[in-house]
Order: C-alpha cells, then structure tokens, then sequence
C-alpha cells in the first residue's frame, strides 16, 4: 500500500519516466528490498487508472518513452496519507519511514507526522495500559508485549524526531 | 473535564545565561486530568513543570492558577499556594534522609500547620494506600528505590493537592517497579480528583496519562483535550 | 605495577591531591585545617619556649642573686655590705640592691662596670628609660642619686625589667645587713606561692587542653565530603589500607601546611614577647629558644596524632562503604569508656578537697586530673548529645528536622562544640578560683573606702619624731595616725593607736579612748608580757571581740588598745607603723609620700590599700585566660559555619525540594538554628557543670570561700549564644543559595 503513495509522492517533485521511479525509490526507501521494474508498472496502471496521474507521452513510442506526472487528486491523496496516523501496530517503521522522508522531500511538516503518529501510538497504549491495569494476569501479559511493540516504535519515533535535520539534509540535497 | 483549564502557561519565556529553555511555552492543565508533558531531554520540560508550580518566574509570558497570576504574586504566597494547593514527586533523592518515612510523609501536612498525631495518622493511611505500610518506620537510606518513589507519591498526595508536579517519578526505576509506582500514583490522583502534570520521555509511563504534550526546543506542542 | 614504599607514597600523594581536587572547596577545607593545626603548634611551640626562656632569665637572676650569706665573712678589702629595696611608682614596681664597699676592690655585680659609691646608681636601661621621660619628675627625686652607668643585659632578667643598683653608706654590719664577698649565691628558692604555682599550672592545662581539642576537629573539618570521595574509591576497589594512607595523604598535608604557619606564628609571638613583654614576662630574643625536645615531640607528634584521628575516624568509610553513600544510621555510642577518663581525673582532684597546705607533690596530681577531667567532657560530649536527642520528642518541623539530622548524625556538629565545652569548662575552674582567691587577698572590709588608704613600715628604727616631721612636710598628706605594734609572748600583737585608725583594722563599732578590741583569738581579760620591755598588761574585762578587718590572714592574736587604755604602761613599740591619708585631689601625692618614705629610709615599705598587686595580677590572669577562651570561641564558630555550610551543601537537592513543597525559609533556617543551637545549649550545660565542679575543689583546695562564677557564666554563655546566632546567620546565605530551584535538577 505505502509502495504507491511512494511513487505518487516522488511524482510530486515533477514527472518522470518509470525507471526514474524505481530508481529513486530505490535510492530512498529501498534499503534491503528493491522494486521490481513490472510492480512500477503496474502500480502506474492501477494510479492512472484511479485518475490519480496522468501521462504525458513523450515522441517515440514503447513503456519506456512514457512519463508519468501526478495529478491535483493525487497530491491530496498523498497529502492526506501522509498526515493520517497509521494504525499503531508491529513492524510499522517502513510505513513511517516513507512517509517522514516523503514529507522532507515535499516540504511538508515531517515533525507533524512524527507527532501525530505518537499521539496515535499512545492513545492505543493509553487503552491497552487501562486493559492491562483493570484485566487479569493473561490480559497483562499480552498487553505488555503489545506495549513493549508500541514504546519501540515510540522511542523510535522520538529518535526519529531528533534527527529530523540530518535526515532532511540527506533527503534532499 | 472541565472547561476551564486550572493551570495556564501563555507564551513564556526563560533563559538561564545563554541557553534559552523556554522560548514560547503555552499550556493548559485541566482539573483531575493526567497531562503527560514529553520531549527530548533538554527540552525545557523541567523549567516549564517548575514555571508551572510557581517556583521559577517567566521572564516574560504569564502564568495563571484558576483566576490568579502567578507573576504578580509574591514569593511566600506562591509558598503557600505550593504548600496548600500543589504536590512534587520527583526523580529520586527527595526524601530527608533523616526523617522516618512516615515523617516524610507527614511533613508537608506539618508544614501546612497540620498538629503531629493528625499528621502522622493520615501519612500513615497514605502509605497504606501506596502499599508501603512497612516502611512507615524506616528511613529512606534503608528502602529501595520503588518503595521510596511509593512514599515520594504518598507524600504529594497527602495534603490532597489540586495539581501534583511529577518530575520523571520513574526515571530511576526499572520498568516493573516504575509501572507499580505509576499505578498506583494514578489511582490515588484520580480518587482524590487532583491533576497531575508528569513529566517523562518514557512512553510506557506516558501511556498513564490521559493528554499529552509534547516540549521541544522550549516550545510545547499540546494535544487537545479529548471530546 | 609500582609495590611497597613507592606506592605508598603515590598513594599518600593521591590523598594530598585529593585534598585540593575539589577546588575552592578543597582548598578552603584544606585552609581551615592548616589553620586550625597552626593555632595549635603556635599554641603549643610558646608553651614550649616559656620553660627555656624562664630558665634563661633565672640563670641571669642567680648570677646576681646575694640570698645566701655567711655569717663569717670578715670585712676586707673586697666585700660589700648589701640591702635589698624597692619602691613603686604609679604602675611601676622597681626593685634594687643597696650596695655599701667595705674597701677598694669591691665585687662588681653582673652587667655593671662601674661601682656606684654613695649618691650614686646604677639603673636598667628600661629604668633609665622612664626617669628620663620628662613627666617623671618625682621618679628622678626618689633616690636623690646620679645615675652613673646602665645595667648590661647579662645582669638583668629581661629588657624590661626595672631593677637598680643603688650606692650607700648607710648600712652597717651591726644592724644585721648581710656582708657578702661576691654575687651568684643562690640558694633559697624563689619563694612562690603554692597558689600561684597552681594557678599557672592550671591555666596552662586550661588553655592547652581545648586548643588540642580543637586541633582534633580541625583535622576533621570537612570530613563528610572526604568520606564520600573515599567510600567512592572504595567502592571502586580501593582497598582497605590503601583508603587509609590516601585519607593519611589528605590530613598530612594539612597537617604539614599547618605545622609551617604554626611556626611562622609562634615566630611573631616571640617577637611580640619580646617587644612588649613586661615583670615577670621580659625576655631577650636570645632567651625565646623552644626546648628542643619539645619542640621534636610536636613536629612528630602533630602530624602523627593528626593521621591518627583521621584514621580512628575513618572506621565508617572503610568497613561500610555503603553505609557513607546510602548514609545509613550510625552505631549508637557507648558511655562506660567515656567515664573512666573523667572519674580518674575526679579521682585524682579528690584529695585535695583535704586542702593542699603542707604538699609539695600536689602540682601533677592537679594538672593531671584537671586534664583528665576536661578532655573527658570531650569524650563525654558525644555520648551526652546522642542520649539527649535521642529523647528529644516532636514540636514544630523546624525543631523536629534539627532534631531528627542531630539523631542522624550528631558527630560533626558535636566535635566542634566539645571545643567550646572544655574551654568554657577550663575558664570557669580558672575563673572560679581565682574570684576564690580574690576574696580572699580582699576581704569584705576593704570594698568600703579605707580612711587611711596609705601605710608606711619603717626598716630602720628611726625616730617617730623624724617621720611625722617629714609626713607633716610632704605636700598631699591630709592626716596620718600612728599605730606603735608591740609582740607579746609568741603568738599575739598589740597594736596600740587612735580610734579611727583602729576602725581600719576591725569592726569596732563605737570606739572612745580608753577602749580595748581583741579579735582573731584573743579573749578579754588575758595578761600579756609586752615585748622587750618586760612589763606586763592585762586587757580589761570591757574587751569587746570583733571582726577582723584585715586582707591579710591573721598571724596570731590581735589585740587592738587606745592610747589611754594602756597609758600607765611602760611601752617599747616593736615597730611603728604610720598610716596616712592623702589628699584625693592631688594626684601626685603618693609618691611624693613615697619620697619622703625613701629619702627618709630606704628599706620601708609603703603600701597603698587602693592598689593590691596580688588583685591585680589574678585580675590580669583572669582577663587573659578569658580573651584566650573567647578567641578561641570564635575560632571554633568559624569551624562550626564550615560544618553547617558543607551539610547545607550536601543537603541541596532535598532542600530544593522542601523549598518547592513550599517549606517556609523561616522553617528551615530555624532548623539550622536548632542544630547548631542544641549540642552547643548541651555543651555549656556539661562544660557549667564540670568547670563549677572543678572550681569548688580547686577553692577548697586553696582554702577560699566558695562562689559560684556567675560572671563567668553570664560571659561564656552568652559568647555561647553570639556563636550560636553568629554561625546560623552565616550559614543563611549558603542555606538561600542552595535553595533555588536549580537544585531540583536531577544531575
Ligand atoms: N538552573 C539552570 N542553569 C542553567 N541552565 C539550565 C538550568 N536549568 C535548566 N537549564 C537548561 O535549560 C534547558 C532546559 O532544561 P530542562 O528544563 O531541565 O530540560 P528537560 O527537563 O526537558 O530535560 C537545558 O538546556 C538545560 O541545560
Ligand atoms: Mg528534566
């Protein structure tokens, strides 16, 4: 899910040809798992197909001669995304991860995504910690680990915050 | 909750020498809730908690306690107020090391001019309440580190305070005992309906509060209170 | 790995560092140690000169002395015939040698190079001094003589003694002058008074005894800190000897810094000893030569017994690490030992509640127990203030927090305070006995003025006719009465005069010529053989006994008799006695009397009533020892404000925190009042009581009344309480500092 918002918001800093895509979210998000050329591909498909870009066909013809550019629906669509909380839960990093860099990449509040993420994450603990408080041994124990999760990411999103200039001076050079 | 916050920080400002440890603070504190105020260490979460209770002065900014300033009042007025009205819980070496616990306990009752036998009869209920009626007898050279946190909290509670300023209570816990203190501190603040301002950077502490805010670089980024 | 003395000495030099490593802090602390070490080898050192320097002076006194006389030397060319003399003059005491050569080779005395024939004198240069100062007029009058030459210094006691030569040709072999051939026979011991022994002795245990004490807590200063830093090393694996030499390192150098200023002290104590020393206390420079054995005892010894305080005092640290960092409580202190020193001391004062006439072997029985006894309060002290506070009970939070810290942990503030104990203690015993003796030397008669306040002993028998010429002729001689003394049998006087001047002697009551007192043990009615004259005379049954008037103790039987009482008796006076009154209003007229008295007849003696030298001398005792006790007070307040400082500054982050609970300053200065206040109440209550103890036994011992010193009391309790107030009002400024809310921070 967050592969095309990805490419959608790499679109927002002008348009591009497919193996420029890959490329760059190769360079930005895909430390150990590069894209396969056909999923930005069909990805595309599935985003012009949506009304959420649009293709300007240069001259010559073949996929590689197409360049993609995003449309107005899309960059609210990316907009929206990137501001809405995810659903706290394990092994979220990357989501996040993608999203902090694709707000320093369009200049959008990254500090913001941080915050409102980590108000999400504590809302969950704040239940599970009451669940935990008011339940018996079990629902202790399970909670626990599920906040451990949580306090995790949280920490990480408190690093995360704190390097908040490097990573943007990183993200765009 | 109430609508009216009990407590206001508006746009205050602190310097100590060069470095800027509050450059625009703004806050509210509700009454009965719990606000969790979090950031990076070096924030300014200390300096505005301290703002707050009244014992340092903004150099500019206002703080305000239900109708009254703070700036405006004089500095053994906002001693009794802190006496009265307030409670502290903070890291760790709080207690006089010489009094008893139980002494501890009772000695802010004392301070507020509370006779002994009474002082020493509720500071004893309290330590019941924080489950740490053994130690009644001890000194806090000779508790550990959990139960000396447990009588830090009897002791904030003890004259039944509006606000209760926890300065990272379980910052030299381990995360069993920080949880038990954090229990059992939060219970005790919701039954006698005072608000607490909790100073952490630990989620898993933060996750007793009901509100949080977030400090950094001197500013406070607070979260609205709910509904 | 560096082993054995080398590490050793790395580690005594890890201490000396550390000592200084915590900045000004440790420089201050370091500071007041050495200064505490040095006020006590200053102390200690001019202790240790006194003996030197009073043995130098003795052995120049001897070389002059003519006490020792025989019979059997045989007037020749080389002998002298000699008198001994005196006078004073305002505060001036002189005293001199009548010199007399029998032939042409006269013995010189030492210091002297030219023989003063009759008319002439010889002076000491202090005495030249003064007569030649112009106001001193009737000084240069006195001996109507030329000063032919100065004393050198090898016949004097010291530079400021006031002593003469004085050429005559009045003395006579006959009359009983003693004929010498030569100077330096000295056989006859000095003759002090056993009082006067004692007294020194115990004003040196007085004074020494409290600046050890206070040298023993001065290592201590600042200990607490020095604790922490080595329950920190030990911790980290330092082990238990080598915490021990590293804590030996720290007070050495203290411990050495101190011994340097002390010398350098003691140094400006000679100087001042000899620039102003005067009597008895003149000294050259050359004399002010510590006894070299005492002077090693104290250079080995200060150091020595310094590290060992330390170490008794390190037992905490180096058994329980733990317990210093955790500040866990301490072991409750055991009286049983800290009585044997005080109950020997007792022991050992005990007999001389019998008095201490007739013993010779008393004085290290004294000083002794007097030391015992005081450094015991010392030792009691701790236990006392613990057993106090222990029972010590609530009442304002103020008072409960000093308390409760005082049960903690009552060491620190009680090692200063037992300073303050012992000196109190001391000065009151000193005190006490000498306002003992005073009343003694100044018997209740003569608090009311004196009629006849002058009184002139003729040495020669001149004639009575010759002295009331010469009394009628001196200028500021309002009347004067004549009392003729004549001895009967062994043991009683008659003393035959006018009734006022019979008044000055008893409480007469009425008194008409023709009247008869008896007093001291004389009854009415008794027959009296009178003197040489061999007639006898028998006192009427119209005796009355009275009360003795007299500052001197009686030396038998007084009668007292009216001119008419006796008259029909042939009466040969034994001495006759002339009692003066001057004239208030002229200022000079005592020693134009003095004068008289001398041009007339060099060996009498004239006392004045106003001017008891005895009073005067235990009043300046007594003024000494007080002003030493209070410096020393002082000095221990500037220690006690180190102690309250250096706990405030350990004590920061709770006081923040009792500051942001809203404690009150008042609260908590007034518990830093509390603390200091309750060992030093305690202190003054051991210190009044033993020092009144030692006090009574000392009085009995010398036979005075007993008093009890109030004024003594009134002064050191309310230095007492200047300390206490001085110490906490210093300590406010640190308590102000440490309480802002900066300290709240968790470091
Ligand atoms: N008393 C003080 N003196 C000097 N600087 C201070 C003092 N108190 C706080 N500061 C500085 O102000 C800033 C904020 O401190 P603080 O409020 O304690 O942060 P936090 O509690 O969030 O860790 C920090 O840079 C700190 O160094
Ligand atoms: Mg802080």
């Amino acid at each position: 899910m967050s592969v095309s918002f990805a490419l959608l918001g790499l679109l927002e800093s002008g348009p591009r040809h497919g193996y420029d895509l890959k490329r760059s979210y190769d360079e930005a998000f895909g430390r150990d798992r590069a894209l396969h050329y056909g999923q930005v591909y069909s990805t595309m498909a599935r985003l012009l197909k949506n009304g959420l870009v649009e293709v300007e066909s240069e001259p010559g013809d073949g996929p590689d001669r197409k360049r993609y550019a995003i449309t107005d629906a899309g960059i609210t669509d990316v907009a929206e995304w990137i501001s809405r909380p995810e659903q706290p839960e394990p092994y979220l990093q990357s989501t996040l991860y993608t999203k902090v860099v694709l707000a320093l990449m369009t200049g959008r509040d990254a500090t913001e995504v941080l915050d409102t993420q980590r108000a999400e994450h504590l809302r969950l603990m704040r239940a599970l910690t009451k669940r935990k408080n008011d339940g018996d041994l079990a629902d202790e124990l399970i909670c626990d680990h599920a906040l451990f999760h949580l306090e995790a990411d949280l920490r990480w999103l408190e690093l995360t915050a704190a390097r908040l200039d490097r990573l943007a001076a990183q993200v765009r050079p | 909750m109430a609508d009216q916050p009990l407590l206001t920080a508006d746009d205050v400002h602190l310097s100590f020498g060069e470095t800027r440890a509050l450059q625009g603070a703004s806050l509210h504190v509700y009454g009965g809730e719990v606000l969790a105020l979090m950031g990076p260490s070096g924030s300014g979460k200390s300096t505005l908690l301290h703002c707050l209770a009244g014992i340092l002065t903004p150099e500019s900014g206002s703080i305000r306690y239900g109708d009254r300033d703070m700036a405006t009042m004089s500095d053994s007025d906002r001693s009794t107020l802190r006496r009265g009205e307030f409670g502290f819980v903070f890291q760790f070496g709080q207690l006089v090391p010489e009094l008893t616990c139980q002494e501890n306990v009772a000695l802010p009752l004392r301070l507020a001019g509370a006779g002994r036998r009474e002082a020493h009869r509720q500071a004893a209920s309290w330590l019941d309440r924080l489950e740490v009626p053994d130690v009644a007898a001890k000194r806090p050279g000779q508790v550990s580190g959990g139960q000396g946190q447990r009588v830090a909290v009897a002791r904030a509670l003890v004259t039944r305070p509006k606000v209760i300023f926890a300065d990272e209570p379980t910052g030299a816990l381990d995360s069993l005992n920080g949880e038990l203190v954090m229990k059992l501190f939060i219970a005790a603040a919701k039954e006698t309906g005072a608000a607490v301002v909790l100073v952490t950077h630990e989620p898993r502490v933060a996750a007793y509060s009901d509100r949080e805010a977030v400090v950094r670089d001197g500013r406070v980024r607070e979260q609205e209170p709910a509904r | 790995m560096i082993r054995g003395p080398r590490r050793w000495l790395f580690e005594l030099g890890l201490g000396a560092r550390m000592s200084v490593a915590g900045g000004r802090a440790g420089w201050f602390r370091l500071g007041l140690i050495a200064i505490g070490v040095g006020l006590g080898v200053a102390v200690l050192l001019g202790a240790a000169t006194v003996p030197a320097a009073i043995a130098a002076s003795n052995a120049r006194t001897d070389a002059r002395a003519i006490d020792n006389f025989d019979e059997d030397v045989v007037k020749g060319d080389d002998t002298l015939l000699v008198s001994r003399t005196g006078t004073t003059f305002g505060d001036y005491a002189f005293s001199g040698e009548m010199l007399q050569a029998e032939g042409s080779r006269p013995p010189l005395p030492p210091g002297v190079t030219r023989f003063p024939g009759p008319g002439e004198m010889v002076v000491s240069p202090e005495l030249d001094r003064l007569m030649r100062e112009p106001g001193n007029a009737l000084l240069r009058e006195r001996w109507d003589a030329e000063v032919i030459g100065v004393i050198g210094d090898e016949g004097l006691s010291g530079p400021a003694e006031l002593f003469f030569y004085l050429g005559t040709d009045t003395l006579s072999a006959e009359d009983g002058d003693p004929r010498i051939e030569g100077f330096g026979d000295a056989t006859i011991e000095q003759d002090v008074v056993p009082i006067f022994v004692l007294l020194t002795l115990v004003g040196m245990v007085v004074l020494l005894i409290p600046v050890m004490v206070f040298m023993a807590s001065a290592v201590r200063f600042g200990d607490q800190s020095r604790d922490r830093r080595l329950a920190a090393l030990r911790l980290v694996g330092a082990d238990a000897a080598m915490t021990r030499r590293i804590a030996a390192g720290e007070t050495l150098a203290g411990a050495v810094v101190g011994l340097l200023i002390g010398g350098l002290l003691w140094v400006g104590e000679i100087l001042l000893a000899n620039r102003y020393g005067t009597g008895a206390l003149s000294f050259y420079l050359s004399d002010l030569r510590p006894v070299p054995l005492l002077v090693a005892v104290i250079v080995v010894g200060v150091p020595v017994v310094a590290v060992l305080v330390t170490l008794s005092a390190m037992r905490r640290v180096v058994v329980e690490p733990l317990g210093v960092t955790r500040m866990s409580v301490t072991v409750r202190r055991r009286l049983w030992w800290r009585l044997i020193l005080p109950l020997v001391g007792l022991g050992l004062l005990w007999p001389l509640y019998q008095g201490i006439d007739g013993r010779s072997d008393y004085e290290a029985q004294v000083v002794a127990g007097m030391a015992f006894l005081l450094v015991g309060i010392s030792l009691l002290l701790p236990w006392l203030v613990e057993a106090v506070v222990r029972r010590l009970g609530g009442g304002s939070p103020a008072w409960e927090l000093a308390v409760r810290r005082l049960q903690f942990d009552s060491g620190t503030a009680v090692r200063s305070v037992s300073g303050i104990a012992v000196s109190v203690a001391g000065v009151l015993a000193m005190q006490g006995i000498v306002t003992g003796i005073e009343s003694l030397y100044n018997g209740s008669g003569s608090a009311s003025a004196v009629r006849y306040g002058m009184e002139i002993l003729p040495g020669t028998d001149l004639p009575e006719r010759t002295w009331t010429a010469a009394l009628d002729s001196t200028p500021g001689v309002l009347e004067y009465q004549t009392v003729r003394m004549v001895r009967a049998g062994d043991d009683a006087t008659l003393r035959i005069g006018s009734c006022p001047v019979l008044q000055q002697f008893a409480r007469l009551g009425e008194c008409r010529d023709g009247d008869v007192f008896a007093l001291d043990g004389a009854a009415p009615g008794a027959t009296y053989t009178l003197g040489e004259s061999g007639s006898s005379w028998t006192s009427p049954a119209t005796t009355r006994v009275v009360d003795s008037k007299s500052d001197v103790p009686a030396s038998g039987a007084t009668v007292l008799v009216t001119p008419s009482a006796i008259s029909g008796v042939a009466v040969k006076p034994d001495n006759t006695y002339f009692y003066v009154a001057l004239d208030p209003g002229a200022p000079q007229a005592v020693e134009h009397l003095r004068n008289t008295a001398v041009g007339l007849d060099l060996q009498a003696y004239v006392f004045s009533y106003a001017n008891s030298t005895v009073r005067d001398a235990l009043a300046g005792m007594r003024d000494a020892l007080l002003v030493g006790s209070i410096a020393l007070l002082f000095l221990i307040g500037a220690s006690m404000i180190v102690n309250v400082a250096e706990q405030l500054r350990e004590r920061r982050k709770v006081l923040a925190v009792l500051v942001a609970f809203g404690t009150r300053r008042r609260t908590l200065s007034g518990s830093v009042l509390y603390q200091v206040a309750i060992p030093v109440a305690l202190g003054m209550i051991l210190a009044v009581s033993v020092g009144t103890l030692l006090a009574t036994i000392l009085m009995v011992a010398v036979d005075a009344p007993l008093t009890v010193d109030w004024f003594g009391i009134g002064t050191t309790s309310a230095i007492a309480a200047i300390v206490v107030l001085g110490t906490t009002a210093a300590g406010l400024p640190a308590l102000w500092r440490l309480t802002r809310p900066g300290n709240l921070r968790s470091e």
